[in-house]
């Protein structure tokens, strides 16, 4: 269970988190939407402990998390695993030893133990062949997929994903979305999935929550997100209706704005 | 002028800034060699890299210091109808000041640009991020490991430095100016005491320090992709190079204020 409370955080004077505030019970899939640097990445990083908010609460299965330093931070971020947007796989390690990094560094189970582990987790997601390439080796749906083994192979009950499907083609999206949904339904693991590619989201979500410069616009489930009259909500989920005139842009406050035409503008500009 | 007043002002507390992390990143670094886990086989990793992978640069840097020290050494003594006593200069500074600076400024261009640009490549595609979420204390693992390489492999690249720069001066005084094999190494040892020996180990061995905590600080604060990275890389050679220099000046000059 994570329960994020009235979370504010600044970024060099700029305001990127304003009251954030959101619950996601033990063994859900919550999509957090948004447009690009509306504060997506931070909210996982927050949960993560990699950033500090500069008010409010976040707690993780029972333990408040604010203020803890890190070495403290290490027995939470033990039931936790996070897919990184770009994979951020180890380039100096083999596909065998990204995958089994954490069992090999906590030295709980033996070689054969963790060997085991990192061929199951690789053959969930379907790599089974790829052992021993190196990362660069990979394409980068691969290596999505292979971040995903790395996040499975601890048997985390938090799995965190940044843009999981961010620039893969439509079958790897389908194979990562499905990998998603597969956890939750086999393995009923708690999910945070970040990403703005609605399909994927739409898919996996239990509840979704919308940001929007920082601030929540929407909490509540697939249905209610499409029913709903927000011109925020409406301009993201249906751009090619809201923005369907030439020159139409987003305004800041949901709204929108019309751009001349360049020529139009070479008319009025000579006098 | 308010507007300026600020400026500056926000421009010295940024260098403050900037000089305290630094201070509490090489205690951290330094603290994380005291406390599991130890890392060993990646310690012994960076040994390698550092130490075996820059003999080459250090054994060229050293044998052509030591024969351009010879011929204007022989040079400068001919007048007074010394040079036969040429390895003494040569040995003497060698030994306390040209063997580890030379040393340091070749280590700080192959060795702390190397670290800071691994780093900030690990930085910009969030895998130290990652090590973090996997439970991996950073610092213990990427720095504390790169510390104690250094620390062993500066001294010893440099005691091969010195040695190298003297057989270089050797070639030179034997077989261009004529000097007896003999008589050489007599002058050449004689110029050096037991301090110099303490002299020429403890520059090193703050050298290092400089070198790779330079590169790792520049490395982990990377920001702006990969633009960023190159301009750590620049900045962590360009530093590193200034602050031998300066340390080596002060060094010395608490080195003659000791009597050593």
């Amino acid at each position: 269970m994570i329960r994020f409370s009235n979370i504010f955080l600044k970024f060099d004077g700029r305001q990127v988190l304003q009251n954030i505030s959101m619950d996601v019970p033990a063994g859900q899939t919550q999509v957090i939407l948004g447009g690009s640097g509306c504060g997506k990445t931070t909210t996982l990083r927050l949960i993560l402990g990699l950033l500090h908010p500069e008010s409010g609460s976040i707690v993780i299965n029972g333990q408040e998390i604010v203020g803890l330093t890190e070495r403290q931070m290490a027995s939470i971020r033990a039931q936790m695993a996070m897919v990184f947007q770009g994979a951020a796989l180890f380039d100096s390690l083999t596909v065998r030893e990204n995958v089994g990094y954490r069992l090999w560094e906590e030295g709980a189970l033996n070689n054969e133990s963790i060997e085991q582990r990192v061929a199951e987790s690789l053959r969930f997601v379907g790599l089974e062949d790829t052992l021993d390439k190196m990362p660069a080796e990979l394409s980068g749906g691969m290596k999505k997929r292979v971040a995903i083994a790395r996040a499975l192979a601890c048997k985390p009950k938090i799995i965190l994903y940044d843009e999981p499907t961010a620039g893969l083609d439509p079958i790897n999206t389908h194979l990562v979305s499905e990998l998603v949904c597969r956890l939750h339904r086999e393995e009923h693991v708690t999910q945070i999935v970040v990403t703005h590619d609605l399909e994927c989201a739409y898919r996996i979500a239990d509840r979704l929550i919308m940001i929007h410069r920082g601030e929540a616009i929407f909490d509540g489930s697939v249905d209610a997100l499409q029913a709903s009259d927000d011109p925020r909500i409406r301009t993201f989920l249906r751009p090619e209706e809201v923005l369907a005139e030439p020159g139409c842009f987003p305004h800041k406050d949901g709204g929108i704005r019309v751009v001349p035409p360049m020529s139009e503008k070479a008319e009025q500009a000579p006098a | 002028m308010d507007l300026a007043v600020t400026r500056i002002e926000d421009t010295f507390k940024g260098y403050a800034a900037a000089v305290q992390d630094f201070a509490q990143l090489c205690v951290t670094a330094a603290a994380g060699a005291f406390r599991r886990p130890w890392y060993v086989q990646e310690t012994i990793y960076h040994m390698n890299r550092i130490g075996v992978g820059s003999i080459f640069i250090v054994v060229l840097t050293g044998i052509f210091t030591g024969m351009v020290l010879t011929l204007q050494g022989a040079i400068q003594l001919e007048p007074y109808g010394a040079v036969p006593y040429v390895s003494k200069l040569v040995s003497a500074s060698v030994v306390r000041e040209l063997g580890p600076v030379l040393a340091a400024l070749m280590i700080a261009g192959r060795v702390g640009s190397g670290i800071a640009s691994e780093l900030a490549t690990m930085q910009v595609t969030e895998q130290i991020d990652a090590l973090r979420a996997e439970g991996t204390d950073p610092i213990k693992k990427l720095i504390t490991t790169r510390l104690i390489a250094s620390l062993v492999m500066v001294p010893v690249l440099t005691v091969i430095t010195d040695g190298i720069a003297m057989m270089g001066g050797y070639l030179i005084a034997h077989f261009s100016l004529s000097i007896d094999t003999f008589f050489y190494w007599t002058w050449a040892f004689a110029a050096l005491g037991p301090m110099d020996l303490v002299y020429g180990l403890l520059k090193p061995l703050v050298f290092g320090f400089i070198v790779c905590m330079v590169g790792c600080y520049a490395g982990i604060t990377t920001s702006g992709g990969t633009v960023g990275v190159g301009h750590s890389t620049t900045h962590a050679m360009v530093t590193s190079s200034i602050l031998i220099l300066v340390s080596d000046f002060f060094m010395t000059k608490l080195f003659i204020y000791w009597g050593w």
